[in-house]
């Protein structure tokens, strides 16, 4: 069983402060409040402190450190302090620790922000990130010039894989996504076009919507959450294991060996991808209209094949090809970008996929506009 | 004015070389020759910008002022195509081995002989086999870094920093992690690729057994003073340096203002 840890201070006619510390100083057990010592150090300094441990029984660190303390704010009040009676080891600890001073620009002030600072710096975040992402896509830009003038250094069989995991591998995912989309379009399209005796025109309704909207935007958003989480988190540990400085010093452009075959990947596949959705997303909404309604399956693929025009089809597929490219940069400007430490590896690919499907989304929006005014 | 002689244009030539991170200097004013075929060691504390001095010296990261000279001609006023022109003229071992993680040893070594040579692949498989077996790694062609130890990630590092033959090798660390037996391994390494091949070695280090072992000279790097204090032969820098932290880190002792020995733990 311990003793009890305490702190007494009594204070001579000479002004000199006695602190007694006595019981068993351990992390273990319950300390004395310290605070009320200290505010008496700094609101009425004695002339010397004398450190009486002679009742001590057990201790360890939490000892030292509440001799350091002390000591710290004795020194600030440049009070004198006699360690006299104290146990050898405690008095070592206690030099050593008080040995350097503190260095006066370690600290850092962890000063509070205000609420307009804190707005104020998120706003100049959200702006080096937008100054970022722009620069890296101009870097992209460059690099894709090299690879039209056959400059640029990558290996046909990066580009390969790349393109194997952007696209084969996700068609399972894209099937499952896509049917569900489409039999959900269905759904909905077959209550409400029902009602007016009009329910073939579901037909129409899912494969417009599947082709110009849905299709692009939901393997889109698929690809950010996969692939470009893959490149983020990917590059970034690259960077953290100093593979992208071996590949510079060797003379290779970084941007070219790495970024280049993922790009391409994704700009290639994520249109291809989106046509495959698009075509399991008709045969989704097919197959809840061929159920639910009275109609054959002659009748609706007829329907289906006037509802679609070249427009919606190379629409659909542009915007594909805007999502697929705005999907990559943002995982690997994230990657490239990405700290020194695991942790920043974790950040660089989340914020590789927010990135991803605000992009998406804000350039669905503008193209959607766009493509109302050019009537297409 | 007539070109000088080549004999007397440096190998390499550190000219007035500041560095610095954003406002944050780390070292001011470095000037310093490495000759060819000598072993030249980069010391100082740690976080002295030693291994930042390596970064500017192999191209990875741009001087606040000043430049790096290879045989007379200056790698960053050069082009972007000149520097990688350099680049390939030096082979790098980093710290950890930096070792490709998606390829095979195999396919790690093989890399700079695809993308610079004319070898087809029977023969880059020859000269990879050749240079793991140097580095005493024969038969791991096959295997992934994550499947090898720390050590033997280094040497992997070693033989594909040693693939295209370089003129200069730069080392980051090269014992760091490693056990003594193994270090001192690593340094006859060293010293034989500098004796049968004539390379030009720079070796980022504080292990004073390599400092002394493998050394013919040296840059003292100061971390407080951001500067350099002395450039020599280690053994006769530890024996007459003027500089006082010169001759205590070389003694491995600590110098005012420094933290005493602790003598508990």
């Amino acid at each position: 069983m311990a003793a009890p840890a305490t702190l007494d201070a009594r204070r001579d006619a000479d002004g000199t402060l006695t602190v007694s510390l006595a019981g068993d100083w351990l992390l273990t057990s319950p300390l004395p409040a310290t605070a009320d010592l200290f505010a008496a150090l700094a609101a009425d300094p004695p002339a010397r402190i004398v450190l009486d441990g002679s009742g001590l029984g057990r201790w360890d660190t939490a000892l030292a450190a509440a001799l350091v303390a002390l000591s710290r704010a004795a020194e600030a009040a440049t009070i004198p302090v006699d360690a006299g009676s104290l146990p050898a080891g405690a008095e070592r600890l206690r030099k050593l620790a008080l040995a350097v001073p503190e260095r006066s620009d370690a600290r850092r002030a962890s000063a509070h922000v205000g609420l307009a600072g804190q707005v104020g710096r998120a706003a100049l975040r959200i702006l080096a990130a937008v100054t970022e992402l722009l620069a890296f896509i101009g870097v992209c830009v460059q690099s894709l010039g090299r690879l039209f003038r056959g400059r640029a250094t990558y290996q046909r069989s990066d580009l390969m894989l790349a393109i194997q995991e952007a696209g084969a591998e996700s068609l399972p995912i894209v099937s499952l996504i896509s049917f569900l989309i489409g039999m959900i379009f269905a759904f909905v399209g077959v209550r409400q076009l029902e009602q007016f005796g009009a329910g073939i025109y579901v037909a129409d309704l899912v494969a417009v919507a599947m082709i110009r909207e849905m299709a692009p935007i939901m393997t889109a958003i698929i690809m950010a959450g996969r692939t470009g989480a893959a490149y983020a988190a990917g590059l970034g540990t690259m960077k953290v294991n100093e593979e992208i400085d071996a590949l510079s010093s060797l003379g290779v452009n970084p941007v070219d060996f790495l970024v280049l075959p993922r790009l391409l990947a994704l700009i290639v596949m994520l249109p291809v991808l989106t046509l495959y959705g698009s075509l399991l997303g008709i045969a989704g909404g097919a197959f809840v209209s061929l159920v639910m309604l009275d109609v054959s399956f002659v009748q609706y693929a007829a329907q289906t094949a006037d509802a679609l025009g070249l427009s919606s089809l190379l629409g659909g597929l542009f915007k594909a090809f805007v999502y697929g490219s705005l999907v990559a940069v943002a995982g690997c400007q994230q990657g490239m970008a990405c700290g020194d430490s695991a942790m920043a590896v974790g950040q660089a690919t989340t914020r590789a996929v927010v990135m991803g499907i605000v992009l998406i989304i804000v350039s669905a929006a503008i193209l959607t506009v766009i493509y109302i005014t050019l009537d297409i | 004015m007539t070109e000088s002689p080549a004999a007397a244009t440096p190998h390499i030539a550190v000219r007035q070389l500041t560095m610095a991170y954003d406002d944050f200097v780390i070292q001011r004013d470095l000037d310093f020759v490495v000759r060819r075929g000598e072993v030249f060691i980069v010391m100082g504390g740690s976080g002295c910008g030693k291994t930042t001095l390596l970064k500017h010296m192999i191209g990875l990261k741009a001087p606040a002022s000043g430049d790096v000279l290879y045989d007379g001609q200056s790698f960053w006023q050069a082009t972007d195509e000149e520097r990688d022109a350099v680049k390939r003229r030096f082979g790098v071992l980093f710290q950890g081995g930096a070792l490709w993680s998606s390829m095979t040893l195999a396919e790690n070594v093989g890399l700079p002989l695809k993308l610079y040579t004319s070898l087809g692949p029977a023969e880059i498989r020859d000269v990879t086999a050749y240079k793991l077996a140097l580095v005493g790694l024969a038969g791991f062609e096959q295997y992934y870094p994550s499947e090898l130890s720390g050590g033997m990630r280094k040497r992997a590092g070693l033989a594909r920093a040693i693939a295209l033959d370089p003129e200069i090798l730069y080392f980051d660390e090269p014992s760091a992690g490693l056990d003594p037996v193994s270090a001192r391994l690593l340094d006859e390494l060293i010293l034989e690729l500098r004796d049968s091949l004539g390379t030009t070695i720079v070796v980022v280090t504080h292990e004073l057994a390599s400092i002394f072992a493998i050394g013919d000279n040296a840059v003292f790097l100061d971390g407080a003073a951001k500067r350099q204090l002395a450039v020599g032969n280690p053994r006769e820098l530890r024996d007459s340096s003027t500089d006082e932290r010169v001759r205590s880190f070389l003694h491995r002792a600590a110098s005012d203002g420094q933290r005493p020995a602790a003598g508990v733990h």
